[in-house]
């Protein structure tokens, strides 16, 4: 190819001048070998930058940028060797003679380990597992959790994986059918709420929807039309909640367990599953209120969000754990984990409306208008073409609000009910397996659960937002 | 359908607008508005810039409230009932300057979509009349793709299919071949020359006089938010009656 080039008198001869045509095909060429392989990889991202010796000045920046590379390569390896010598290396896996903390103790403090030695103390975490993952849950029962883990986690990888059949049907069954199975597995049901009420319920949401029928058939006019568009979701919500309570009211012969006794990693679970997944369509809710020309929607969604945008979490955890007994009825035992469930629930939802409002204005107006053009109504143009959208731009901002509300639910702590952070915590104080390396040892794994589920939960959000990428 | 009707029936209008004024604010918009357009008919509107064509045509199916005056489409009068603009919006397909096809869905879905939701059409229907409609603006071969993989001609064409789809008694486009490229513009122009000679009802808002010669039944000249005059296309481009009108022509056939 460069022969030809060099054959042509053209091409040579005219680099310098101005006005040059070119006669012949200029030949595709691969690209430098600085451009590709591992090498070229290398080239561009490390050595690109400190490979400029042409004059005092540059090669003086590349000697420092050279520097500083070297010190943060030294800066990570020796960290990543501390904590993979700390947990690993160093650590002591068995307490083979039952002698619980003396397994970690050095020569110096009493034990047989050598001097100056520092490693995880594994067997303080085997034997606290069962307290770390369940609080203080029965033995007997753990079965419970665990078969609800297992439908759990079936279910979500059902939903999650792409081609796997029937994944709406899934999804249904996971957002409906699960938290009912949930909560009746985990607190044993058998609340036996009246029937009257549970009876009332399903009459009113049957209502509800019934209206919503004739506002879609046009039966209805002015404010009842205007009405009838809600009523569609408050009927079916009054009919979940009837069928939640008619399942959880029915005893299956379970034992209760009292929410006091639940704790660890199972707080952890049921705080942020159930604060991220009502605070979803809670936040669109809201976030759709925030924007509508209905004013009173307007004004209560921003009096709303407000109100609970500017309380720290902490306020609202004592405040559910605090002040509403005291607006409640003499006699009347509100759970306090239930408590907390709402509070975080609520706070969550204002932030996720914001998020949310973001992705509905960065919708051009165009969008809005060719959804009414074709005459889809409020909800559908909502939910088949602004909200998928909405969503996925703000896909970041969400995932990014919902690892936030995973990690706070460690403040749940505060107000006595006892999350990953604080069951981890409270096996602290156990005197039979203290020793140096044993509050490292439980942090570690609580930071290492914690970061497990957010990384996760970061991976899907990218996988998703490739996925979701239509190319424009 | 048949083709080159050019009979015009006078009896129920597609389109009665009487008296109608719209204010955007102080501004007012359109004044004494007077149309009717009568089933086939085919109508192109002309005007300068910020005339109120836009303002016009969106007042038919509700993108805009007129505040005075009487709207009849196919029959129906458009007030505040929720339930004639449904009506209405169902009869009227409307092709926008920027498209508007919706980006997350495909081709297909996005000329499915109205006839589901709002037709209740079942999908295997809905999924025929979509791909027929998309022959007919000849890019079947491009179901499956998503807006964002298409050229802009492709994607009006797609967004005129789609409107079609809800078989509408009456097409509403808005400078449809504004923010096109100039190499983009006649197959979108020819898609719409077809679909007039097929019979539909249409009100053009466009600076196209070819098209307008071609298959016009009547220019409307709109300025300052008044209709100043209408008339046959030749009429229209031979002999025009004001003085705006001279002006505008001479500016837009740049002589
Ligand atoms: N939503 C709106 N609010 C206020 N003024 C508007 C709005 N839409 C259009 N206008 C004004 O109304 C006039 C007519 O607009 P339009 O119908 O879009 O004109 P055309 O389509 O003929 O260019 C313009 O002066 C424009 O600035
Ligand atoms: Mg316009």
């Amino acid at each position: 190819m460069r022969q030809t080039d060099k054959s042509d008198p053209r091409s040579t001869s005219s680099i310098s001048s101005d006005a040059y045509v070119r006669e012949t095909e200029a030949p595709y060429l691969p690209p430098p070998p600085s451009e590709v392989g591992i090498k070229g990889w290398l080239y561009n991202n490390i050595f690109q930058s400190m490979s400029d010796f042409s004059s005092p000045a540059a090669s003086m920046r590349s000697l420092l940028v050279a520097m500083f590379t070297v010190f943060v390569f030294y800066f990570f390896a020796t960290q990543l060797y501390g904590l993979v010598d700390f947990a690993l290396l160093s650590a002591v896996w068995s307490d083979a003679d039952g002698v619980k903390r003396q397994a970690c103790w050095t020569v110096e403090q009493g034990g047989s380990l050598p001097e100056g030695w520092h490693g995880a103390c594994w067997p303080y975490i085997f034997a606290k597992t069962k307290f770390i993952l369940f609080g203080a849950y029965p033995l007997e029962d753990l079965w419970r959790v665990k078969t609800t883990y297992l439908v759990g986690s079936l279910l979500l990888v059902w939903v999650l994986i792409e081609p796997l059949p029937y994944r709406k049907l899934a999804s249904l069954l996971l957002l409906v059918v699960f938290p009912m199975f949930a909560t009746l597995m985990l607190t044993g049901g058998g609340f036996g709420y009246s029937q009257t009420t549970v009876g009332l319920y399903t009459l009113l949401g049957l209502a509800l929807i019934t209206l919503r029928r004739l506002g879609i058939a046009g039966r209805l006019t002015g404010v009842f039309s205007d009405l009838a568009s809600v009523s569609g979701i408050a009927g079916w919500t009054l009919i979940f909640i009837a069928a939640f309570m008619a399942i959880i009211g029915h005893d299956f012969g379970l034992t209760n367990i009292d929410t006091r006794d639940w704790g660890g990693l199972l707080i952890t679970l049921v705080v942020a599953i159930t604060a991220i997944v009502a605070s979803l369509p809670l936040g669109i809710l809201l976030a759709l209120g925030r924007r509508s020309q209905m004013p009173i929607a307007r004004t209560l969604s921003i009096v709303f969000i407000e109100f609970w945008r500017g309380v720290p979490l902490i306020t609202v955890l004592f405040m559910a754990s605090v002040m509403i007994p005291l607006f409640m009825p003499e006699g009347v035992n509100f759970d306090s984990l239930l408590r907390a469930l709402i509070g975080v629930t609520l706070w969550q939802s204002a932030y996720m409306a914001e998020v949310i409002r973001g992705g509905l204005q960065a919708i051009d107006k165009g969008q809005y208008e060719a959804a009414d053009a074709m005459g889809l109504t409020y909800w559908q143009s909502m939910r088949l073409v602004i909200l998928p959208q909405a969503l996925k731009h703000v896909l970041p901002g969400i995932v990014n609000t919902v690892i936030s509300v995973f990690k706070d639910t460690s403040l749940v702590s505060i107000v006595g009910i006892f999350d990953l952070l604080g069951a981890t915590q409270s096996t602290l104080a156990d005197a039979a397996w203290s020793s140096p390396v044993q509050s490292p040892t439980g942090y570690l794994v609580v930071a290492s659960v914690f970061f497990f589920f957010c990384f996760g939960m970061s991976r899907y959000s990218i996988y998703l937002e490739k996925k979701l990428d239509r190319g424009h | 359908m048949a083709r080159k009707n050019r009979q015009v029936q006078t009896d129920e209008p597609v389109v009665l607008m009487q008296h109608v004024n719209k204010w955007f604010g102080q501004f007012h918009v359109l004044r004494d508005i007077n149309l009717r357009v009568a089933k086939g008919e085919r109508i192109v509107v002309c005007g300068p810039s910020g005339s109120g064509k836009s303002t016009l045509i969106r007042c038919l199916n509700r993108l805009e409230q007129h505040q005075q005056g009487d709207i009849h489409v196919h029959g129906i009068e458009l007030n505040n009932d929720v339930k004639n603009i449904d009506e209405i919006r169902r009869e009227v397909g409307m092709v926008f300057q920027h498209f508007n096809l919706f980006p997350h869905l495909s081709i297909l879905e996005n000329c499915m979509l109205a006839p589901i939701w709002v037709r209740k059409t079942p999908r295997a229907e809905a999924e025929k009349t979509a791909m027929h409609f998309l022959t007919r603006v000849k890019i079947p071969e491009q179901a499956h793709k998503y807006p964002g993989q298409l050229s802009g001609g492709q994607q009006q064409r797609v967004a005129i299919a789609r409107a079609l789809c809800m078989q509408p008694q009456l097409m509403l486009f808005d400078e449809p071949t504004s923010a096109l490229d100039p190499e983009m513009i006649k197959e979108v122009l020819d898609t719409m020359v077809e679909l007039a000679e097929d019979g539909m009802t249409m009100i053009c808002v466009t600076h196209e006089m070819g098209f307008a010669r071609k298959v016009a039944d009547r220019v409307i000249f709109m300025d300052e938010g008044q209709i100043i005059e209408q008339n046959e296309p030749e009429a229209f481009f031979s002999a025009p009656k004001s003085d705006r009108t001279k002006l505008f022509l001479s500016q837009i056939l740049g002589h």
